[in-house]
Formats: structure tokens, C-alpha cells, sequence
């Protein structure tokens, strides 16, 4: 029984010893999970990842080829206890034996969740979290910010339900990578444009939108690893700091990351995003509507008040009218009952007093002498000539009469007539 | 003045005009006044032209909007 090398004339070549060891290692240790401390931990720009992991006895070399790094989401860390699955081999160039690492979490809780969970202490402690934070979103914004992937379904999603719940709102697109490597970066990076945008600190080419007025963040579903962005506690920074209220969508329902803690308001999926930033236009009518509705209850009510008020005081003034009315009446009753009460005999004796007056009266007119024949002798200068001396012969004086004046003349003065008696 | 003020003032005069003690005079101000907002708040709602856009980061930090 020989074997390749046995001889010196069979000597291998030192990759086929490497190569043998390799199979070996691989054939007689199958895939496996070991646990350890990642030591001298080492991101290449290559995207392969090398570190040592190690435990007080011993330590092996590990790789995590570029392939594999994206399953594992946070970077182990130098000093972090884990448990890593992978197939211990040999690299045949370099003759060293290395684990190569398919799959990681941290001993004792899950690496993500730790990851998470210190994340979520560092923010926590800085008021990050503080559900008081919390602002309210617009009723309407004029433009809806949306910082994703431009080529994800999350955005499609969230275009088409603004579209169809209001047609006048604009979107404005901030593109993201929204998972692997790239993306912290990449998502500090939009939302540092949307924060020059808001502030008014950007210098545009052409028309801008009007500015947006609550932001979108988020992707839609995928593996842990595709969300681990959305943990990232500079993007979460970032988020909190945001000058217009954010709404987070990453993942489905089931996925919380840390981006969702400290967003104004989580959303399940980019679609349920889209509903809260939006509202529906008609309901939004119906909301005016409603409004004025109420204004013009709310003056109708207060004319309506005023109305009462003015009615209260008219019935007051008429009462008090009609109580006076009443007792003026009253009194004018009474006395018309006294005057009553002297009966008709009174009256009777009243008017024959006034027919004795009225005769009397008549009895004395001097139109009442001339009606029985007398006349009255007037001078020029109107004087009544009541004697004989009054008269001057030769001149002229007007006699009075019952119907008119008579012209006459003195022709002589007389002392003897017939209406005076001889003895006088 | 953005819909949210609109809509803002609009609830602060209904429900000014809902108390008895506003003197009629004040009320029929409010009124007006709520009149022309409510004019405001369904014009902004008559807007149909919502556009999409993306902001695009040029050289030199100049921004710009694409379809």
C-alpha cells in the first residue's frame, strides 16, 4: 500500500499537500457552529471580512467571504462572544487553516438583538425616544417626501396611493440604496439633502417642488439582513432630526428597527405610509364642508339669540304698555260712571241754564237794539253822538241802522222830542 | 397661507361663532372672514396637478427635479 509522497521520488508539489490538507479538514469535519471571541476584526475593500476567533486555549482564523457578509448584519466586533457556522478548510495558497463563516449571532442573545438593543439604550438616553417627540402630521402636505429605493416596489406603492387618495399632492423622490453596505451612507445621504431642501439652504437648477412637508423612509420586505440599514444608529439620528415630520415603513408588520422607534410614526408597509402622510381629498372636502356647515349654524344660532333677546324685551314693553293702557282706562271708565251717576235730569237743568245765559246774552247785543228799530248817531272820528251837544249844525254824521249806515247831515238841534217827557 | 393654517383658522372661527357671548357685530366679522377662508381651503383642494419627481444632487451641490 503506497500513497502519493511516500518516496522521495513521489514528492508532491506543496499545493497538492494544501489541497490534500483542505480535503481532508473538509471531508473529516462537516459544517458546524463554534463559539468565541472575534479578535483583530477587518473589513477588506475587497468585501471580505477576516478576523480570529478565539477562546483562552486557542484561536483560529476566520473569514467571511464577500458573498456571505450581507446574511450577517451587525459587523461582528472585536471583543464580541459568538457563535459562528461555517466549514473549517485549509486555503491552499497560503497553507493556512481557516473557518470560513457562513452564518453569526452572538452568544447568549441574538447579535442583532444586542446590537439592536444598545442602539436603542444610546438613543433612549438622549430623549431620542421620548414619545412627546412625537409631532403631528400635516392634514395636507403640498409635497410628500419619499427617501427609498427608486427602483423598489416601496415606491411604486407609495406613488400610486397619493395618487389615487389626493391627485394634487406631489412626491418628490430622494433615491436611496436601501440595503447592503452602501446604505447608511447612502440614506445619511438623502436625508442631509432633504434637510438642505427644508431649510432653504440648496441652490436649484430649475423649478423646485414647494417643499416637502412629512417624509417617507423606508423599503419594502426582506430578509433581516436587507432591513439592517433601518438599525443604523446615524441614520436613526438622522431621522429624529428631520425638520418635517417622518413616517417609517421598512419591512412588513413583523419588522421593527430602529428607524420605526424614533420616526413620528411607524407604518407597516410604504403603502400604509402613503395613507398617513395623504389623506383622501373627498374627505378632506367633507371635513370643509363640515366646517362651514358649522359657522353658519354658529351664527344662525347667535342671530337666532339675538332675535329671542330683542323679542323678550318687545313683549316686555308691551306688557308694560298695555298694564298702563288699562289703567288709564280704568280711570276714564270711573269718571265717565260718575257723570253717569248724575243722570240725564242734570243735564237736562244744565242746558236750560245755558238757554237763560244765551237769551240774556242776546238781550244785551246792540244788534239786538237795532233789530227792535233803534239807531246809533257816529261822528267822523267814530264816536257814538249820544246828546244834543254832540251835534254841530251843518255837519255830517252817520247814522247806524239795523241792515246798513245812513248818511246824514245836522239841520238843527232840538231840546223838545217825544220819547223825553215834558217835566224834564 | 398652507392648507394646515387655513384649515386651523377655519376651526377657530367655527368654534368662536358656536359661543352665545360673541357680540353679533364680532360674529358677522368671523363670518366673513370664515367665508373667504372656506374659499381659500377649496381652491387648495381643487388642485389636480400632483407631479412625481425626483431630486437629482448635481456636481457643485446644485439641486435639480426630474421626471
Amino acid at each position: 500500500m503506497t500513497h502519493p509522497g511516500e518516496t522521495s521520488a513521489e514528492a508532491l508539489s506543496v499545493h497538492a499537500l494544501t489541497s490534500a490538507a483542505k480535503d481532508v479538514l473538509e471531508g473529516g469535519i462537516p459544517k458546524l457552529w463554534v463559539h468565541g471571541e472575534v479578535s483583530g476584526f477587518k473589513a477588506y475593500p475587497s468585501g471580505h471580512w477576516y478576523f480570529t476567533l478565539k477562546d483562552a486555549e486557542a484561536q483560529v482564523q476566520a473569514v467571511v467571504w464577500k458573498g456571505s457578509t450581507f446574511r450577517i448584519r451587525p459587523r461582528p466586533e472585536d471583543g464580541q462572544q459568538v457563535r459562528a457556522f461555517g466549514q473549517l478548510t485549509v486555503w491552499p495558497t497560503s497553507g493556512k487553516m481557516q473557518f470560513a463563516v457562513t452564518a453569526m449571532e452572538a452568544d447568549g442573545e441574538g447579535l442583532w438583538q444586542k446590537r439592536f438593543d444598545e442602539t436603542r439604550a444610546r438613543l433612549e438616553k438622549d430623549g431620542l425616544l421620548d414619545p412627546a417627540r412625537k409631532r403631528a402630521l400635516p392634514r395636507l402636505p403640498r409635497t410628500v417626501a419619499v427617501i427609498t429605493s427608486s427602483e423598489g416596489a416601496a415606491l411604486r406603492d407609495v406613488i400610486a396611493v397619493v395618487r389615487r387618495r389626493h391627485p394634487g399632492v406631489h412626491v418628490a423622490v430622494l433615491p436611496a440604496v436601501v440595503q447592503g453596505e452602501a446604505a447608511p451612507a447612502s440614506l445619511l445621504a438623502a436625508l442631509e439633502r432633504l434637510r438642505r431642501w427644508v431649510a432653504g439652504e440648496a441652490e436649484w437648477a430649475g423649478e423646485a417642488l414647494p417643499v416637502p412637508e412629512v417624509l417617507i423612509i423606508g423599503r419594502g420586505g426582506g430578509s433581516r439582513e436587507d432591513l439592517w440599514c433601518f438599525n443604523d444608529e446615524a441614520v436613526a439620528r438622522a431621522i429624529a432630526a428631520c425638520p418635517v415630520p417622518t413616517i417609517s415603513a421598512v419591512g412588513h408588520e413583523t419588522d421593527v428597527t430602529i428607524a420605526d422607534l424614533v420616526a413620528d410614526l411607524r407604518a407597516a408597509t410604504p403603502s400604509v405610509a402613503a395613507e398617513h402622510a395623504v389623506p383622501v381629498r373627498e374627505e378632506l372636502r367633507a371635513f370643509v364642508d363640515q366646517l362651514a356647515g358649522m359657522m353658519a349654524d354658529g351664527l344662525q344660532d347667535r342671530v337666532e339669540t339675538g332675535r329671542r333677546e330683542v323679542e323678550r324685551r318687545a313683549d316686555a314693553l308691551a306688557q308694560r304698555a298695555q298694564l298702563l293702557v288699562q289703567r288709564r282706562r280704568a280711570r276714564a271708565d270711573r269718571l265717565a260712571q260718575r257723570l253717569a251717576g248724575q243722570g240725564p235730569r242734570a243735564v237736562e237743568r244744565q242746558r236750560g241754564r245755558l238757554e237763560t245765559l244765551g237769551a240774556t246774552l242776546e238781550a244785551r247785543s246792540p244788534l239786538a237794539v237795532f233789530a227792535r228799530g233803534f239807531a246809533v248817531a257816529r261822528g267822523a272820528d267814530g264816536a257814538t253822538l249820544a246828546r244834543r251837544s254832540a251835534f254841530t249844525i251843518g255837519t255830517a254824521f252817520d247814522l247806524l241802522v239795523q241792515d246798513g249806515r245812513v248818511r246824514a247831515r245836522t239841520e238843527s238841534v232840538e231840546a223838545d222830542a217825544p220819547h223825553l217827557r215834558s217835566d224834564r | 397661507m398652507t392648507f394646515e393654517q387655513t384649515l386651523a383658522r377655519l376651526e377657530q372661527i367655527a368654534a368662536s361663532l358656536d359661543r352665545d357671548d360673541l357680540p353679533l357685530e364680532e360674529a358677522l366679522t368671523l363670518f366673513e372672514e370664515g367665508i373667504a377662508r372656506l374659499r381659500e381651503a377649496s381652491a387648495q383642494l381643487a388642485d389636480a396637478d400632483g407631479k412625481v419627481r425626483t431630486l437629482i444632487e448635481q456636481a457643485g451641490g446644485v439641486f435639480e427635479v426630474r421626471e
